[in-house]
């Protein structure tokens, strides 16, 4: 950049929307799928950030949506987000069902420069990753790009899942943990668990948060996201143990998101 | 052979359209109140908490709850819209005017900063926030305003996409020149008028 343009510019994204092709659909669990898109000229992404989807009626009418890219950018025009079905949704259930592939689908982005980390500036200060059920898959793409830049800035991850049948990416973070190269993750299931489980099903508590993160004294950069009460429940604890608010990302996705 | 461009999203119906009611571009209709912040919920009490206004030649104003409390009460019915697609309708709040709060300040600019605790930051223009179209707000359907939501005080701009509406309210700083807050530096609107779809920069 050669004039000091406001920083927005530098964030900006490409106004109007543009024609994608959806070129494969992967199946992630019961209830999500990936979406594999093809979008001419993409421009590359931050981890984090998000795309959002317009789909049309026969009608005219459309609906405008959201989602969280899951892939790193890899200088091609293909990108993935994941969609997890939302009961009674509006748009996830034909996304993830319905949407044939082949046919085209209107994007525009990527959207959002705060809820991103990037090896390349943010690399060195531990991170920490807090899941709650889809709110993964943003931060799927921060451990992502980490591993594809061969980045060994310590990363922990503590996904909260319903069961294990909701459970997103579980081999893809068995083999980024067994790498052994400084990215661990832990996984609770706040349902259902099998009969052998030494921990029963609850939500996240206090001791697991403070001995599965980074200490406070760390300073290190956290992201939490998933649904309203995860997010409002971690981020409380993380204060209460010391966090820096101003550390704490928090993304949310609330009742009606699908 | 020519490409024939793909079929736009075959066999997406959608929900059935909702009629008789003025829907923004691009949003739906939320019977919910969803929560959105870009980080923890502050902690802010109704006996710490005050509103300073300051104008762009360094002049301030402060109201402390109480303050708040003695001014005029309104009682706006308004429908929002978050940029994040959700519209609510006929939402009822409890609050003070910024035509009330505003009325003596001393000031020829034409944009403010807005201030919150826990740091975040929105700007628009001073003209936005006058005419009976803002208010600070501190009771939603009656109760008092729900941390979560912005308590114990928000600012409430209701014909503005919901983000100008800063949770945790602390500061208007008057401004002769536009200077973007929190999302506007991300590249979201300056303004933010969900009836011409001002998403971001550049809409």
């Amino acid at each position: 950049m050669t004039e000091p343009a406001r920083l927005g510019g530098r964030y900006a994204v490409r106004s109007g929307w543009q024609l994608a092709t959806l070129v494969d659909r992967r199946r992630e669990s019961a209830s999500a799928a990936t979406l594999v898109l093809d979008v001419p000229g993409w421009p590359g992404h931050q981890p984090g950030q998000h795309v959002d989807l317009r789909l049309t009626a026969a009608d005219g009418y459309t609906a405008e949506r959201s989602y969280s890219l899951a892939s790193v950018p890899e200088g091609s025009n293909r990108i993935e987000v994941t969609v997890q079905r939302v009961a009674d949704g509006e748009v996830s259930p034909y996304l993830v069902g319905d949407f044939p592939v082949g046919s085209a689908v209107e994007v525009r982005g990527p959207v959002g420069g705060w809820f991103v980390w990037d090896p390349a500036r943010d690399a060195g200060t531990p991170v920490l990753l807090l899941a709650g059920g889809s709110g993964l898959v943003p931060l799927m793409a921060m451990a992502r790009a980490r591993r594809r830049a061969g980045d060994r800035t310590p990363f922990r991850l503590i996904c909260s899942v319903r069961t294990a049948e909701d459970q997103l990416y579980p081999d893809e973070i068995a083999a980024l943990v067994a790498r052994g190269d400084g990215f661990e993750a832990r996984t609770i299931f706040t349902r259902a668990v099998s009969l052998t489980a030494l921990r029963g099903p609850r939500r996240l508590t206090d001791s697991e948060l403070a001995a599965w993160g980074w200490p406070p004294e760390l300073a290190p950069r956290v992201y939490v996201c998933g649904p309203t009460g995860f997010v409002e429940a971690v981020s409380r604890m993380l204060v209460a143990q010391g966090h820096d608010p101003a550390h704490v990302r928090t993304e949310r996705f609330g009742p009606g998101g699908g | 052979m020519s490409d024939v461009p793909p079929a736009l999203t075959p066999g997406f119906h959608g929900r059935p359209r909702p009629e008789g009611v003025a829907l923004p571009p691009g949003q739906y209709v939320e019977d919910g109140f969803p929560v959105l912040s870009a980080g923890p919920t502050p902690n802010v009490s109704e006996a710490t908490w005050s509103l300073t206004v300051t104008t762009e030649a360094g002049a301030s104003t402060a109201w402390t709850w109480a303050d708040l409390m003695a001014l005029p009460q309104e009682t706006p019915t308004v429908d929002i819209h978050c940029v994040t697609r959700w519209s609510k309708f006929g939402t009822r709040w409890t609050g003070v005017s910024l035509d009330v709060l505003l009325a003596d300040v001393e000031s020829t600019a034409d944009f403010v900063m807005v201030g919150s605790y826990g740091g975040y930051t929105t700007n628009l223009p001073v003209a936005d926030l006058l005419g009976g179209k803002a208010w600070i707000a501190h009771a939603f359907d009656g109760k008092r305003l729900h941390p979560e939501h912005g308590g114990p005080a928000r600012l409430l701009v209701p014909h503005l996409y919901f983000w100008k509406s800063a949770k945790w309210v602390r500061s208007l700083t008057l401004l002769p020149t536009n200077r973007p807050g929190f999302w506007e530096r991300l590249g979201y609107h300056d303004l933010g008028d969900p009836w011409r779809e001002q998403r971001y920069q550049g809409d």
